[in-house]
């Protein structure tokens, strides 16, 4: 009798320990403000061709090069703000916060706050299923997240076609973005992997970091529509993708190999490198804007 | 009797749970027959990795402008030595290893072999300078002279408040090197906190995240952050060892 007691109590002891252990050990604080740690470029100097650290398709290329920034001057275009990817791309912090079942008091979302010109993200946490593959695509897609050894996983799919790059790379509305959210004390990393079968030859891998803030950040802003030169009815301002003026700037002012400012996947391996070794010529020495700020400025 | 069961669980709960202890640490800490760092490991890292350069593209697969430093919070005392590099003397005087040092290996484009030299000892090689980096998790000695990669104290982080658990790997005992290849130094008093993790991903990808902050009291002015990123190779048949370079 006391056996079956012990054994009995046995089971539903270790059932509790992996139980309780697995919850114990799945979450981090997520919600907060988090300050961008700019210390890694992904768009450097926001030059009109800069691809690098991107494998474009050959389409994905075209449609770059044939992008003009002042699409963004029309009227109809001026508020539709960034897609997702550029939550990671563009220079502000994280606003998170979670929202929770009043009944249940169980998690259902967490969101980071939209800026003027992004839309912010929602991460269903409360295991909702995913809308039809037909269901209306937003800008900013549909994300289910979980949590998973201690990191946010989640996946981010049904977005509109945009651009992953301000300078006019595409993003199709059939690409899928996976998230991986990391906190190390008051350091939080971002993983974000883009998939594009139409743009992207490989996937477009991004990691930042932000430091939680003690202040509150806030970035909301009313996005305004003014006249900016570009009439009602104009033509979509564009390039001929074979003629694009600016193809060569950014080579230039850096003697970058042309196949890596296109954009072409093998230089994103060690093999490039080696490749590139014996042709490759540095700039000469820095004269200016060569510092910790010098992001978005020109040193010509 | 009749509430034995429900005693005799709680003991038994907390009787398993000391020695499952949830945690890596507490298994550490815990004494008695204590296991191994890699019998205790959550993740498995060990394999062969490669470098997918998709950020600082422009600082890492070429060596930028003498003088630029961009990204990096230099403090003043550093930038007479950025303006004064000199990748020729550093040959010459044996340096040619300064950019391969532990503060900036995992940025250097290249391959990592993982592997456990010991039950507690992590090994990484990288081809690119071949440098070997050694994590040791159980304590050290005595501490040996300074070297481009240091003394490296690992630990298996416990996921809690404000810690998403993973390898914590913290560095010291660094000869003074260099943050990029364009000699934007750090000084041998840097300190260099490395945590990594794993993501698997639906199309079959496998990334090591390392997010790297670097601390120097002389050559910075704030913590340098970096999260380098690596795709896992099925074997070694690109493995390819190439010795340091202070030109390239």
């Amino acid at each position: 009798m006391l056996i079956k007691v012990v054994a009995r109590s046995a089971v539903v002891a270790c059932a509790f320990v992996a139980l309780t252990a697995g919850n114990a050990s799945a979450q981090f604080d997520f919600v907060g403000s988090w300050q961008p740690i700019a210390s890694e470029d992904v768009q450097n100097d926001t030059l009109n061709v800069d691809y690098l650290g991107l494998a474009l398709t050959d389409e994905g290329r075209t449609r770059a090069l044939s992008y003009d920034e002042s699409q963004s001057s029309m009227l109809e275009r001026q508020c539709r703000s960034w897609g997702t990817a550029y939550g990671m791309l563009g220079p502000f912090g994280l606003v998170v916060t979670s929202q929770t079942d009043p009944t249940t008091k169980q998690l259902v979302s967490f969101t980071i706050a939209p800026w003027e010109d992004w839309t912010g993200l929602t991460i269903w946490m409360d295991g909702r299923q995913r809308p039809s593959e037909h269901a209306l695509h937003m800008q900013s897609g549909f994300t289910v997240g979980r949590w998973e050894n201690g990191a946010i996983v989640a996946r981010t799919t049904h977005m509109k076609e945009g651009l992953i790059r301000k300078q006019g790379v595409p993003l199709s509305d059939q690409a899928t973005i996976d998230w991986r959210f990391y906190r190390h004390g008051n350091i939080l990393t971002v993983m974000m992997v883009a998939t594009d079968p139409l743009f992207l030859a490989e996937p477009e891998v991004v990691s930042k970091s932000f430091r939680l803030s003690a202040m509150p950040l806030d970035y909301r802003a009313e996005c305004v529509v003014a006249f900016e030169g570009k009439e009602p009815g104009d033509s979509v301002p564009h390039f001929a993708p074979d003629e694009n003026p600016f193809v060569t700037e950014f080579m230039n002012l850096y003697h970058l190999p042309r196949e890596a400012v296109l954009g072409y996947a093998e230089t994103l391996y060690p093999e490039y490198r080696k490749k590139i070794k014996d042709s490759y010529v540095p700039p000469p020495a820095c004269t200016e804007s060569c510092g910790a700020a010098g992001n978005f400025v020109l040193r010509r | 009797m009749k509430t034995w069961p429900l005693g005799a669980t709680l003991v038994l709960s907390l009787f398993i749970w000391s020695f499952t202890g949830s945690t890596p640490r507490a298994q550490q800490q815990g004494g008695g027959a204590a296991r191994s760092a890699r019998d205790q490991a959550p993740m498995d890292l060990t394999g062969y990795w490669v470098s997918y350069v998709t950020e600082n593209w422009r600082y890492r697969m070429v060596t930028p402008a003498k003088g630029e430093y961009r990204r990096i919070p230099a403090s003043p005392a550093a930038l007479p030595l950025i303006n004064a590099w000199d990748p020729d003397a550093d040959e010459r005087a044996g340096n040619q290893c300064k950019s391969y040092g532990a503060a900036a290996i995992m940025t250097v484009p290249g391959r990592l072999h993982i592997t456990w030299q010991d039950a507690n000892t992590l090994r990484v090689d990288t081809d690119a300078g071949t440098q070997t980096r050694l994590f040791h998790f159980s304590p050290r000695a005595a501490s040996s002279p300074r070297s481009w990669q240091g003394e490296s104290t690992a630990t298996w982080e416990q996921t809690s408040g404000t810690e998403g658990g993973g390898l914590q790997v913290v560095t010291s005992n660094l000869r003074a090197g260099y943050l990029r290849k364009n000699g934007v130094p750090y000084s041998e008093s840097a300190t260099v906190t490395e945590h990594f993790d794993l993501a698997q991903f639906p199309d079959g990808n496998t990334f090591l995240l390392v997010t790297t902050t670097v601390q120097d009291p002389v050559y910075l002015t704030g913590p340098y952050v970096v999260s380098p990123h690596f795709k896992k190779e099925p074997n070694g048949s690109k493995w390819d060892p190439t010795p340091c370079s202070s030109k390239w």
